[in-house]
C-alpha cells in the first residue's frame, strides 16, 4: 500500500532521506534548492532529528563531517557555488572514510552564474572536486520519484562503503513536482554497526577519525586500501537503462533531467523509422562501461546530449575508445534542449 | 610510611609503561593522569602545549568523565594531540573545529565535547565557525591556545601576534598599519549572549598554570551542568619561533603578551 502525492523534487529527496534514517541535516540557503532544506527543518522538527541552518556551506559540511564521526546518518544539501565551498569537506569525509550524502541540484556556472538547470558539475562530481584521490558514489535521478528512491538508497551505499555519496540533480527536477508513491508503512532502514564512531570510549579502545597520516609509506598503503575500495564499488555498484540497444543505429547517452528529453526524441525518432536507442547511466559514478562497449556491437554511432559543454562525452568516448564516433550536443548556463532540438540532431547525425 | 611505599612503587610502574593510576587517585602530583597516553613528546623545549594537554587530562579524571570525552583536534601544533590523549578525538579541517564539534554534540547530547585550537585555527581561517558556534550557545567546551604564531608551518603572523612582533611573515615586525591590530577573541565572543564562561588564563608560571587548571574545570563543569557555550584562553609560550630561550618566553607572556591580553574571567554568567 503506497500513498501517492504531489510533491517538488526537492521534498522527494528530503523524504527519501527521512525514510532512509537520516536524523541530522545541515544546510545553508541557495536556490534552487531551497525547498530541501525547508523540507528537512520540518520533518526534523517532527521527528526530534536535528537540523542546523549553518553559516556557510563550510560550516555545513563540517556540522555533516561530526555527526557522521558521531555515527548519526548525515546529510548536506546545496547547489553549484555551494558544493564548491564543500569540496574541502567532501575531501576530508572521503580521507577519513565518512559516510553522509550530498545533495547537489546544479545550476548554470561558472561563478555564481544563474538558478537555472545546469549539469556543469559533472567533472566536479564524479572526478574529483576536492584534493587527493578520492572518489564519491554519484547517483543521478531523474524524476521526483528517483530523487526520494535514491536518496534512500544512497545512505545505504554510504554506510556500507564508509564513502559519501552524491545525488546529482539539477534546477529542474529540484523544482519540477509530480506525483510520487510514499510507502504507507516505512520499512525500518538497514542499519550497519559502527565500530568506528566517536560515541565515548567506553568499554573500548578510544576510537580516532583523521586522515592526517605522517609515518612513512602509510599514506600510500591507505591509499591503496582506498583504491580497492573504489574497485569494489565499480564492480558492484554501476546502475544504468538501456533502451533499444540491440538494432540501434545510434546510441543516445544522456543522465538525469536530460534523459527524460532525450528518450522522448528517441520516440519521436523511431515514429520517422530512425533506429534509435537511448543509455542512460543511473550512477555516472561508477559509469557503466560496460553497457556502452556492449552497445557498440550495434551501433555506428553515438550521440551525448548534456546541459553542458561537454564533461560525461569524455567518459562515453572512454568506454567507446574509438570503435565509433561519438557526437556530442549540449546546451549551458541554463537552456535546455527540447525533444525537437535533439531529434533534429538525431537527424542530421543520421545522415552524416 | 606505607602511602609513600605504594607511591614509590606506582612511580616505577609508570616508567616501566602501562599503570592505570591517575594522579587523582595516587596523591602524586605528577603521576600520569588516565587521560593521558605514554607517548614520545614531539613538541619543541618550553612548548606550553604539553602543560595544556596535561591539565584538561587532569579535569577529565577529576569529573570521571574520560569515557564519555569526545574531542575535536585542531590543524596546526596539535593536529596529532590524540597522539597523547587516551579518549576519542576526531581531527578536524582547518579552523573548522567547532563546526565539526557541534555536529558530534547535536547528534550525542550526552557526551562532552570539547575542540583544542590554536590561534590560526580559531582566530584567522576559523573565525566564522568559532563565532556562530559561541552565537548558537552550543553547550560545548573551547580551549585556545593563544601564542601569537603559527608554529607547524614556521612561524608566520597570527592575528593575535601582537604589535612590533617579527615574525617570519613580518619580519621587521607587525605593523598596525599593514598587518592590522591583534584580535582579541574573547572580548569579542563576550558580546553574544550564547557565551556563558569566558576566562583567559597562561601557563607562564606554576601560580598561572594552576589558575590555568581552574578555570579549564569550571569551562567543563559548564558543561557539564548544561549551562552553554565555555572557552578558555590559554596564553602559552612558543620559544622557537620567539627565537629566545623557554624561561626568556615565560617572561614575555608576564612582561609582555598578558598586560595586551589581561588574565581573567572576561564574563560568567
Amino acid at each position: 500500500m503506497k500513498n501517492k502525492i504531489l510533491m517538488c523534487g526537492n521534498e522527494a529527496c528530503g523524504e527519501g532521506a527521512m525514510l532512509a534514517g537520516c536524523t541530522f541535516y545541515a544546510g545553508y540557503p541557495i536556490t534552487p534548492q531551497n525547498e530541501l532544506t525547508a523540507y528537512m527543518a520540518k520533518r526534523m522538527y517532527e521527528t526530534s532529528g536535528v537540523f542546523i541552518q549553518a553559516e556557510s556551506e563550510l560550516a555545513a559540511i563540517n556540522m555533516v563531517f561530526g555527526a557522521a564521526c558521531a555515527g548519526a546518518r548525515a546529510m548536506t544539501s546545496s547547489s553549484s557555488p555551494g558544493i564548491s565551498l564543500k569540496q574541502e569537506g567532501i575531501s576530508y569525509m572521503a580521507g577519513c572514510e565518512l559516510p553522509c550524502v550530498i545533495v547537489n541540484m546544479q545550476r548554470g556556472g561558472p561563478g555564481l552564474g544563474n538558478i537555472a538547470p545546469s549539469q556543469g558539475d559533472y567533472f566536479q562530481a564524479v572526478k574529483g572536486g576536492g584534493h587527493g584521490d578520492y572518489k564519491l558514489i554519484v547517483l543521478a535521478p531523474a524524476s521526483a520519484q528517483e530523487l526520494m528512491d535514491y536518496t534512500q538508497f544512497a545512505f545505504e551505499l554510504a554506510d556500507k562503503y564508509r564513502n559519501p555519496v552524491m545525488i546529482l540533480g539539477d534546477g529542474l527536477l529540484g523544482q519540477m513536482m509530480e506525483p510520487v508513491s510514499i510507502p504507507a508503512a516505512k520499512d525500518e532502514p538497514r542499519i550497519f554497526e559502527k565500530p568506528w564512531a566517536l560515541t565515548g570510549c567506553r568499554g573500548r579502545k578510544p576510537n580516532i577519525i583523521r586522515s592526517l597520516i605522517l609515518a612513512e609509506g602509510a599514506l600510500e598503503e591507505h591509499n591503496k586500501r582506498l583504491q580497492e575500495k573504489f574497485k569494489l564499488i565499480t564492480q558492484s555498484e554501476v546502475k544504468s537503462e538501456a533502451l533499444n540497444i540491440k538494432d540501434s543505429d545510434i546510441v543516445l547517452v544522456a543522465y538525469g533531467s536530460v534523459a527524460r528529453i532525450a528518450r522522448a526524441s528517441m520516440e519521436m525518432a523511431r515514429a520517422k523509422g530512425l533506429k534509435v536507442g537511448l543509455i542512460r547511466p543511473v550512477t555516472v559514478w561508477p559509469f557503466p562501461d560496460k553497457t556502452i562497449e556492449d552497445a557498440c556491437v550495434s551501433a555506428k554511432k553515438f550521440l551525448v546530449v548534456e546541459m553542458s559543454a561537454g564533461q560525461m562525452v569524455e567518459d562515453v568516448r572512454l568506454a567507446v575508445n574509438g570503435r565509433v564516433p561519438v557526437e556530442f550536443y549540449g546546451r549551458m548556463g541554463g537552456g535546455i534542449p527540447s525533444e525537437e532540438e535533439i531529434l533534429s540532431r538525431i537527424e542530421a547525425t543520421s545522415r552524416l | 610510611m606505607k602511602n609513600t611505599k605504594k607511591a614509590v612503587k606506582k612511580t616505577g610502574k609508570i616508567s616501566a609503561g602501562h599503570s592505570k593510576d591517575t594522579a587523582f587517585e595516587s596523591g602524586l602530583a605528577f603521576a600520569r593522569p588516565e587521560s593521558l597516553r605514554e607517548a614520545e613528546n614531539h613538541y619543541c623545549a618550553g612548548c606550553g602545549h604539553g602543560i595544556i594537554h596535561r591539565l584538561i587530562c587532569e579535569v577529565i579524571d577529576e569529573f570521571k568523565i574520560r569515557e564519555k570525552v569526545i574531542a575535536v583536534a585542531p590543524v596546526g601544533c596539535a593536529v596529532i594531540a590524540y597522539d597523547y590523549w587516551d579518549f576519542d578525538v576526531a581531527e578536524a579541517a582547518h579552523g573548522r573545529t567547532p563546526a565539526v564539534a557541534t555536529g558530534i554534540k547535536r547528534v550525542r547530547p550526552g557526551s562532552i565535547v570539547f575542540t583544542y585550537q590554536g590561534d590560526g585555527d580559531l582566530a584567522a581561517i576559523g573565525t566564522a565557525e568559532i563565532i556562530h558556534t559561541a552565537n548558537r550557545g552550543e553547550n560545548i567546551t573551547v580551549i585556545f591556545v593563544n601564542n601569537g604564531v603559527y608554529g607547524m608551518t614556521g612561524g608566520q603572523m597570527a592575528p593575535t601576534t601582537l604589535a612590533g612582533q617579527k615574525t617570519s611573515t613580518t619580519i621587521h615586525g607587525r605593523s598596525l598599519r599593514r598587518e592590522g591590530y591583534p584580535l582579541k577573541v574573547l572580548e569579542m565572543l563576550a558580546v553574544l549572549p550564547g557565551t556563558k564562561y569566558l576566562e583567559r588564563v597562561s601557563v607562564h608560571s606554576s601560580h598561572e598554570v594552576l589558575r590555568a587548571k581552574r578555570a579549564i574545570k569550571k569551562a567543563f563543569q559548564m558543561q557539564i551542568e548544561n549551562k552553554g557555550f565555555s572557552m578558555v584562553e590559554v596564553l602559552s609560550m612558543c620559544p622557537t619561533y620567539w627565537g629566545m630561550p623557554p624561561i626568556q618566553a615565560a617572561d614575555r607572556i608576564k612582561n609582555e603578551v598578558s598586560t595586551f591580553y589581561p588574565l581573567g574571567v572576561i564574563k560568567s554568567c
